[in-house]
């Protein structure tokens, strides 16, 4: 176990898996030559090699379907989206029309082993197109699974299970946690797909929370628990799809109430699927309607007090919380 | 304008009445006043009257069809208006209509708002008006059902209303086996289906029983001097007069009894504890539909004589189902008197929203140990006090006891 940021964690995942199996290359913007945008390849270049380690030019759209091909034909490329904002750039075409469907339009003859990353979320003074959160958008597509990791030994966890996994994986980073520093377990850590987190226990709410803003939800449940003395329960489902409804469910049964917490925008947010599938599984077990906090619905303001309104905040979870205990 | 005819609340307790019998039919001209039908209530059968006239257009709820307070009955309006906005709208029971029964009989009407402007009729088990639909969460229905407690009667915290777990009172243990289904088909047995009375008997002896801590004070009081003072009121009697019930004794003590201790005319009211401002007491009357509690108002302004015509008056009517809302309602207590079967003493279940009922059992020939220690023939009744531990504490319900025991013991106080 060492204290190493977020991003060496993910570098370390890479590594590993690199120096394991030697059909794994990364390939993207920046990655080689400077060590990626974010650090996250960090010395993969002289280790592995110009060969495993590629950096690309500014095509999104070409460079993923370099990835898409290479994995069709028995590589496990790890293709990089500097922030997940290129991907729009052409790479969303690749990623739903191809990656997604490789499998099944090739009636299972042509796997697509790929794992496409990158940094996503808000910043923090980034504005409006470097400051979004797409884990609905890709969520919604049938054929990807869809991996979040919140703190380091998770990123190192999920990474190297995505980058075994035999389809495409769409592995998003978040921005804001680059620089923080985790306890990360050495060596061989595997976290499974579709197994959530529970990251503390409690009986009376059951707060989802993923990501970064899976932190402001703890230190929210810090306040709520010292000040409010209701007991919160905070689950990080870490993997979106597969998503793990049986963990969430044990947990509201014995809570009766559930807030669902998330970076991204309120409307057709991840956080309306979640509150769904607690209804489906759930209904006779709450005594609340589950309470969403989400990003507000406007594009990011490059204003750092707005930002801070229009992102999820303590007070905004704590809100939820009194709402669904009718404090 | 077409008017809507809709079940009326005829009792504080009435969820549903049945339409027993139409006494106009599609077509009639009716005016003000007029009686459109015979509904059956949970407790009497009642006019249902209009104050508006015009012709009796429909008739949307047949005879024998039970109908919940709100539901449409019926539409009265022009000859040959247009009430298919009306029909298509259904049973959705407007407010208006279901909060204020502005078209129920003149009577009915008046009794309601008079009992309620007296003992704030029946707070406990109806503390909140739900309306039609009860809203709940899915946990406080699961609870709820599990632990055999209707919703309706439950007073929500929940914002607009809302019923929610916590709001749901826990229940003994033994709810669940009475609320366990009856196995049905075993052997050869019979089915009886319960009457508009039975249902209000099952259901509120339940709730009363779930809800209401109950507590029992026992008491055996000497009956000596009681007997004889009847005796000598009885002996005076002339041909064809009025002759004084032991029961009519222990009505007229325990208005006395009541009167000393207002803390007992009393009834729990969620938040508050309301007292009585009248001693009006509710004498069980067993017939053989079922239990009726009709009640005696002003108990203690009454003489023995008016207490014994009141009852008589009061347990004819229940025999003859007659008994009207005014005279079921508005009790803050209750006597049943078991003593003409031979029952000693007996445990009686408090009759809501009240905080306390007296079961009084039979006058016996007992050896009992007078006051200079010797034991002598006697003449002995068994009282028991069931109090609602929410209003009434064991000291408050034992000086009540005390009381009674010796109101009933020198009657002759009662003449001070």
């Amino acid at each position: 176990m060492a204290l190493i940021e977020y991003r060496e964690a993910l570098g370390q995942a890479i590594a590993e898996e690199m120096e394991r199996d030697d059909r794994v290359f990364l390939m993207g913007e920046e990655v080689a030559e400077y060590n990626g945008a974010y650090k996250v390849s960090k010395g993969l270049l002289a280790k592995f090699g110009p060969k495993r380690v590629i950096d690309t030019p500014i095509s999104e759209c070409g460079f993923t379907g370099i990835g898409v091909g290479a994995a069709m034909h028995g590589l496990k490329p790890i293709v990089e989206m500097m922030t997940w904002n290129f991907a729009l750039v052409g790479a969303i075409d690749q990623i739903i029309s191809n990656a997604a469907k490789t499998l099944y339009m090739s009636g299972g003859q042509f796997k697509c082993p790929m794992v496409i990353r990158g940094a996503g979320g808000a910043g923090g003074k980034l504005a409006s197109q470097h400051s979004q959160s797409f884990e609905a958008l890709f969520t919604h597509i049938p054929g990807l699974k869809v991996a979040m990791p919140a703190t380091g030994a998770d990123a190192k966890g999920l990474l190297k299970t995505a980058i075994r996994d035999e389809d495409p994986i769409i592995f998003i980073e978040s921005e804001a946690l680059y620089g923080k520093k985790f306890e990360v377990p050495d060596g061989e850590h595997l976290v499974p797909f579709g197994v959530a987190d529970v990251v503390k226990e409690g009986s009376d709410v059951t707060i989802i929370a993923h990501s970064r803003i899976r932190h402001t939800a703890a230190a929210a449940i810090e306040r709520i628990e010292s000040e409010l003395g209701i007991s919160c329960e905070l689950i990080d489902p870490r993997t979106l799809r597969p998503f793990d409804i049986e963990t969430v469910a044990k947990s509201v049964a014995k809570t009766n109430r559930c807030v669902v917490v998330e970076e991204g925008w309120h409307w057709c947010g991840v956080g309306a699927q979640i509150a769904e599938s607690v209804y489906t599984y759930c209904f006779d077990d709450l005594d609340a309607p589950v309470v969403r906090v989400a990003g507000l619905d406007v594009p990011m303001p490059y204003n750092p007090k707005l930002e801070a309104a229009v992102l999820p905040s303590i007070d905004r979870i704590i809100a939820a919380v009194k709402k669904v205990t009718y404090k | 304008m077409a008017i809507e005819v809709r079940m009326v609340s005829l009792s504080p307790t009435m969820e549903l009445g049945t339409i027993n019998r139409w006494l106009k039919k599609e077509g009639d001209k009716v005016s003000a006043g007029d009686t459109l039908a015979e509904v059956e209530t949970d407790k009497a059968t009642m006019p249902l009257e209009t104050f508006d006239g015009g012709v009796l257009l429909k008739i949307i709820a047949p005879e024998g069809s039970k109908n919940k307070v709100g539901e449409l009955l019926g539409v009265i309006g022009k000859e040959g208006e247009d009430i298919s906005a009306i029909l298509a709208k259904g049973g959705a029971a407007t407010p208006a209509a279901a909060a204020v029964p502005a078209k129920a009989a003149p009577t009915a009407a008046a009794s309601v708002a008079a009992s309620s402007a007296a003992v704030a009729a029946a707070p406990a088990q109806a503390a909140f008006d739900h309306g039609a639909r009860v809203k709940a969460t899915p946990l406080a229905k699961k609870i709820a059902k599990e632990r055999g407690i209707d919703l309706h009667q439950v007073a929500p915290s929940g914002p607009g209303g809302r019923v929610i777990a916590r709001d749901v009172p826990a229940t003994a243990p033994t709810a669940a086996a009475l609320a366990a289904p009856v196995p049905v088909g075993t052997g050869v047995g019979e089915d009886i289906p319960l009457s508009g009375l039975r249902q209000t008997i099952a259901k509120r002896l339940l709730q009363s029983k779930q809800t209401i801590p109950h507590f029992y004070l026992y008491s055996e009081v000497s009956m000596d001097r009681a007997v004889a003072f009847r005796d000598e009121l009885n002996a005076s009697v002339e041909e064809g007069g009025v002759k004084i019930s032991f029961n009519d004794l222990v009505i007229k003590v325990s208005a006395a009894a009541l009167a000393k201790h207002p803390e007992v005319n009393a009834a729990f009211n969620q938040t508050s504890i309301r007292r009585h401002g009248e001693i009006n007491i509710a004498v069980a009357v067993a017939t053989e539909a079922g239990l009726y509690t009709p009640v005696l108002r002003n108990v203690d302004k009454m003489s023995l004589k008016q207490i014994n015509g009141g009852v008589k008056q009061l347990a004819g009517k229940a025999r003859d189902k007659k008994l009207t809302v005014a005279e079921l309602s508005g009790s803050g207590f209750t006597i049943s008197n078991l003593g003409m079967f031979g029952v000693d003493h007996f445990f009686a279940i408090i009759n809501p929203p009240e905080a306390a009922i007296l079961a009084v059992g039979a006058i016996q020939n007992k050896p009992v140990v007078n006051a200079a220690g010797q034991v002598v023939a006697g003449k002995t009744m068994g009282i028991t006090l069931s109090c609602d531990h929410r209003v009434i504490d064991g000291a408050v319900g034992a000086k009540f006891l005390q009381t009674l025991k010796d109101l009933l013991e020198h009657p002759a106080k009662l003449l001070l």
